[in-house]
């Protein structure tokens, strides 16, 4: 089942869209990796997704809420972090949970209190005094004890060394184990991204290239490497989603959409950097030149 | 040399970020790997899906996956609100059957050293073998 599912939407900011014609839907208990690179309205769509902003086209809904029109239904099920969590910086990390259990109907601040104690961050300290480690995790145990059904966090990693990323994952995988809530999770650093999520949406230019399962996804491509000149019977069984090649041979990333049949080309597993590279150089430049077209053909 | 303790169970459990196996098939093939050869025997409680998942940062669902898998080989059984637990033996071929498979490989590595092919034309020429095999076999059936 669906938890989220956005339709044609879109945010236009003056003449600029930040995304355009976005459809999507998000299965229920998985962990989302959305991937794209800076731009590509990620922030975006987390933002409309949290109803932060009315969008300026199509439609978004959770549990068949409206963010904006059912807020009162909508924001107790949801929680929220963001790469630069806004904590206020003179309180205390006790402060932040005694304000947590007063603005929030659903609250389990016993849960919130022995995972901070967990994490060996005392409730003395002052949101000022933690690392950006710290910072993040704390947020995140915030977000956590609103018990939401729905978790979405825009680049809660970005700032963090890959020490903290790990704990930040390992208190992340720990929850949605314990809590069996659905995540959204935006990131540019693909790297970590491989076993803690387990679905996938590559978003560029306001647009998805693929989504989909994470295990599929992996296991359905590979690079083939083969003569050049049986590129076109290759191309009639798999589909190419980026090509290279020299004289007489051809390097190809492909989804496998059949049986690899010609004993004179090899085929090699990818892992989800090469994947993700090869959706983005794909389509990136492709409309670039596009547009340098209409824009000629224009002028 | 006391090593720190980890885990609370009978095995640790690892994720290799660099392999080219997915997450859960790796899980599969550790778990399989210490039944095999007796890290775990039949009864021993698996570590509990939350505990695998925050100890490696990784999906509990893949756990789940994993865990799955093994259910339906049939080699682990899952009570409900006790936990996973190891269901069977596993054998592999004997000790004796491995020693002659050993020898014969042996007989022809020698035998591909006289013929000029050195280490890595060995390997590539096993995978392209096993690769043809795989898909004569795929074809086959």
């Amino acid at each position: 089942m669906n938890v989220l599912e956005a339709r044609h939407l879109g945010m236009r900011y003056g003449r600029k869209w930040a995304l355009e014609d976005l459809t999507l839907d998000v299965p229920g208990g998985r962990i989302v990796a959305l991937v794209g690179p800076n731009g590509a309205g990620k922030t975006t769509f987390l933002q409309l997704a949290m109803g932060f902003a009315e969008p300026s086209a199509g439609t978004v809904v959770a549990f068949g809420l409206s963010p904006r029109r059912d807020a009162a239904a909508f924001l107790p099920r949801v929680g929220y972090a963001a790469q630069e969590p806004a904590l206020f910086r003179r309180f205390s990390v006790g402060d932040l949970l005694k304000m947590g259990s007063r603005l929030n109907h659903h609250w389990d601040g016993t849960m919130a209190a022995s995972r901070l104690r967990r994490l060996g961050i005392g409730f003395d300290l002052s949101v000022a005094s933690l690392s950006g480690g710290m910072r993040a995790q704390v947020a995140l145990v915030l977000a956590l004890a609103k018990m939401p059904d729905l978790l979405l966090l825009d680049e809660p990693m970005a700032s963090l060394d890959p020490l903290a990323r790990h704990e930040f994952m390992r208190l992340l995988m720990a929850a949605s184990a314990e809590q069996g809530l659905t995540v959204i999770l935006s990131s540019h650093i693909i790297g970590d991204l491989r076993a803690t999520c387990d679905y996938l949406v590559v978003l560029t230019r306001g647009r998805t290239q693929l989504v989909g399962d994470m295990d599929e996804i992996v296991g359905g491509h590979q690079r083939l490497v083969g003569p050049l000149d049986s590129l076109d019977a290759i191309g009639r069984v798999q589909e190419i989603i980026q090509a290279e090649h020299s004289d007489r041979q051809a390097n190809l990333l492909v989804r496998i959409r059949g049986p690899l049949l010609d004993p004179r080309w090899e085929s090699f597993p990818v892992d989800l950097d090469q994947i993700v590279l090869a959706y983005l150089s794909r389509n990136a430049p492709i409309s670039d030149f596009d547009t340098d077209l209409k824009a000629e053909a224009a002028s | 040399m006391t090593l720190p303790r980890v885990a609370a169970g009978a095995i640790t459990l690892r994720m290799d970020t660099t392999s080219s196996l997915t997450p859960y098939l790796q899980l599969v093939q550790q778990i399989t790997h210490a039944v095999r050869f007796g890290q775990l025997t039949v009864g021993d409680r698996l570590p509990t899906v939350r505990d695998v998942a925050a100890q490696l940062a990784i999906n509990p669902n893949t756990v789940l996956k994993a865990y799955r898998h093994l259910e339906v080989q049939g080699l682990l059984a899952s009570r409900p609100g006790t936990g996973v637990f190891v269901a069977k033996e596993l054998r592999g071929p004997s000790p004796q059957d491995q020693a002659a498979l050993r020898r014969a490989l042996l007989r022809w590595l020698a035998q591909a050293k006289e013929a000029g092919l050195e280490a890595e034309g060995v390997q590539a020429l096993f995978a392209d073998t096993i690769r043809h095999y795989t898909i004569d076999q795929a074809l086959a059936s």
